[in-house]
């Protein structure tokens, strides 16, 4: 087959996937289509069997990591870990709806650094509503900073996000390395968030709220805690050990789902189903699908954006590409299309990629194509979703937090060296 | 019958109610009245169909965060109709706060309202936005209340000085 048409045919098949994974038809798995889509371009010579199975080798340990994650924060919902930080946040707010703001930042900010955006959106966002509701403070400041810090908070560490782990794969660095260059722009990139919000949120953040009943001494999940410092603790021993931090988090999983299978809190299946076998199928085949896009045409239309070098320049062309990718498409194509572009110019280029692919998606909530897919899904739960204060929030927060973040990822590689 | 609509607002309630039950004519029907944004359970569905799935419908926090928000709407007009210590109807809405508020005032004799923003000095920016739109287009009668007694008028800045021309 032609290569023109081998780019076109396996476009379509990456954007069918991706509608079949939001969309979700008939509540099949996303893997349903991207798996037949990876079929079909391997079965049509867009991508070679040798490739398709070197790109598998490349995913295979990221998606085991993921899945071990994924299983790990799960347990320590099962443990009441977030269910005592939102008895952490009424306390330390004191019916402040401004303290309440700053500890959803920091709970919400170590939450997806530690234990991945997933667990932000999916165990902590209910728990922050709650807290919110709780201390009569309105939701929406709290709610809105637990869906931005999903993205913006993803960037100190491997396990934070999907995207992460793809990109540390691709880097070459080290666990620490790599939580010691991104901590910076870490830190700036949730900062700039926090000063936007209490900006934008002020006449809702200033009505007020009240102190909430003092409740018995509520109750700290020490083993899912100590769990989670052990596991932390096992990443950068595995790096100096030269083994692959995925074990560690293995081994805190295991831990957890030892104990609730003892105690009779969970069962083989309920951890299973956390792992998310479906979805991890489906990255893998999104992975070869996008690989065949990229190695038929885009990689060579894209290689003319992409600019060489770490300089700040540089950089800040390489995170703004990789947010306008993110936000057209989503940021896992988008990170999958941008890694082999840039990992040839080494760390500091394929971080960059992440502050882009992670910050931007705050812009359209999942990217475009998945915005207007998912307002679809919106009108099917009866109420029109209003986008254009979350629109012009992100237009606030985005822009600001990726440059001063890039500039920060500039300052780190510079100091620390890449 | 007089219709008095008393807006429930998270942090700001109790005025309103203590308002309705001061203003209102002893024979007026009063209505609690809360709104639940669907934006705030919306942001937490498009947060999740970002992750692509990972995706089971039963774990869409956006569904129980429409749960939450149900039990803690009929929560708080509990809270606000014990308050008022009279019968009254409460009426729970979901959507755009000011374009339901609206919709629920037409018809009405009153609505009540507490201003927004920072308490410790009178305006400007009193409003949020969606308290701005429902002043703006009521349909009937306003009640703008303070959520809790009023700073004096020494709390507003000093008018800025006449430019030269005005002398």
């Amino acid at each position: 087959m032609s290569t023109p048409l081998a780019e076109a045919v396996s476009a379509v098949l990456m954007l069918a996937a991706l509608a079949g994974a939001v969309v979700r038809p008939w509540g099949w798995p996303e893997a349903v289509v991207a798996v037949p889509a990876a079929v079909v371009v391997i079965g049509i010579g867009a991508i070679s069997l040798s490739q398709a199975r070197a790109e598998a080798e490349q995913l295979g340990p990221v998606i085991g990591f993921l899945a071990a994650v994924l299983v790990l924060a799960q347990l320590c919902d099962d443990e009441g870990l977030f269910r005592a930080c939102g008895a952490w946040m009424a306390r330390a707010a004191a019916g402040r709806p401004r303290r309440l703001l700053a500890c959803v930042f920091a709970v919400a900010s170590v939450v997806t650094a530690v234990l991945s955006l997933d667990a932000t959106i999916v165990l902590l966002t209910p728990v922050v509503f709650a807290t919110a509701a709780r201390l009569g403070a309105r939701p929406k400041p709290h709610v809105f900073a637990c869906t931005h810090l999903s993205n913006t908070a993803s960037l100190l560490l491997p396990v934070s996000n999907l995207t992460n782990l793809l990109a540390f794969a691709a880097s070459g660095l080290s666990f620490p390395r790599f939580a010691e260059l991104m901590v910076l722009p870490w830190l700036v990139a949730i900062g700039t968030e926090y000063v936007v919000f209490r900006r934008f949120f002020a006449t809702d953040l200033d009505a007020g709220a009240q102190t909430p009943p003092a409740d018995g001494p509520s109750s700290v999940p020490v083993f899912a805690l100590v769990t989670v410092a052990c596991t932390l603790a096992g990443f950068v021993a595995a790096s100096a050990l030269g083994i692959s931090p995925a074990w560690a988090a293995f081994a805190g999983a295991a831990v957890l789902a030892a104990r609730a299978l003892a105690q009779r809190r969970s069962s083989p299946a309920a951890i299973v189903r956390a792992a998310a076998v479906p979805f991890l199928a489906f990255v893998l085949a999104l992975g070869i699908v996008v690989r065949a896009v990229t190695d038929n045409g885009l990689a060579a239309a894209l290689g003319h954006l992409v600019p060489g070098g770490t300089g700040l320049p540089a950089l800040l062309a390489i995170a703004a590409l990789a947010a306008v990718l993110a936000n057209v498409i989503n940021n896992l194509p988008a990170v999958l299309v941008l890694l082999p572009l840039a990992a040839p110019a080494g760390p500091g280029a394929v971080l960059a990629v992440l502050l882009g692919t992670n910050i931007g998606p705050n812009l359209t909530y999942a990217g475009s194509l998945a915005t207007l897919l998912w307002r679809r899904i919106v009108h099917e739960h009866e109420h029109e979703v209003e986008i254009g204060e979350f629109t012009r929030l992100g237009l606030l927060t985005v822009p600001a937090a990726l440059i001063l973040a890039t500039l920060a990822l500039w300052v780190s590689l510079t100091v620390i060296g890449g | 019958m007089t219709v008095v609509i008393a807006w429930i607002v998270e942090g700001t309630w109790p005025a309103c109610v203590d308002a309705a039950r001061a203003h209102a004519p002893g024979d007026a029907d009063i209505a609690l009245l809360h709104v639940t944004a669907s934006e705030v359970s919306g942001v937490a569905r498009g947060a999740y169909a970002g992750l692509l799935g990972r995706a089971r419908p039963e774990r869409d926090p956006g569904t129980r965060l429409e749960h939450l928000a149900t039990a803690s709407a009929g929560q708080l007009l509990a809270d606000a109709a014990g308050r008022l210590g009279r019968p009254c109807t409460r009426i729970q809405r979901t959507g755009r706060i000011e374009r339901e508020v609206v919709a629920a005032a037409e018809g009405a004799d009153l609505l009540i309202l507490a201003r927004d923003g920072d308490h410790t000095h009178l305006g400007p920016r009193s409003l949020s936005p969606a308290s701005r739109f429902i002043v703006d287009h009521a349909p009937c009668p306003v009640l703008l209340v303070w959520p809790e007694p009023a700073p004096s008028v020494a709390t507003i800045p000093p008018p800025p000085p006449h430019p030269p021309q005005h002398r």
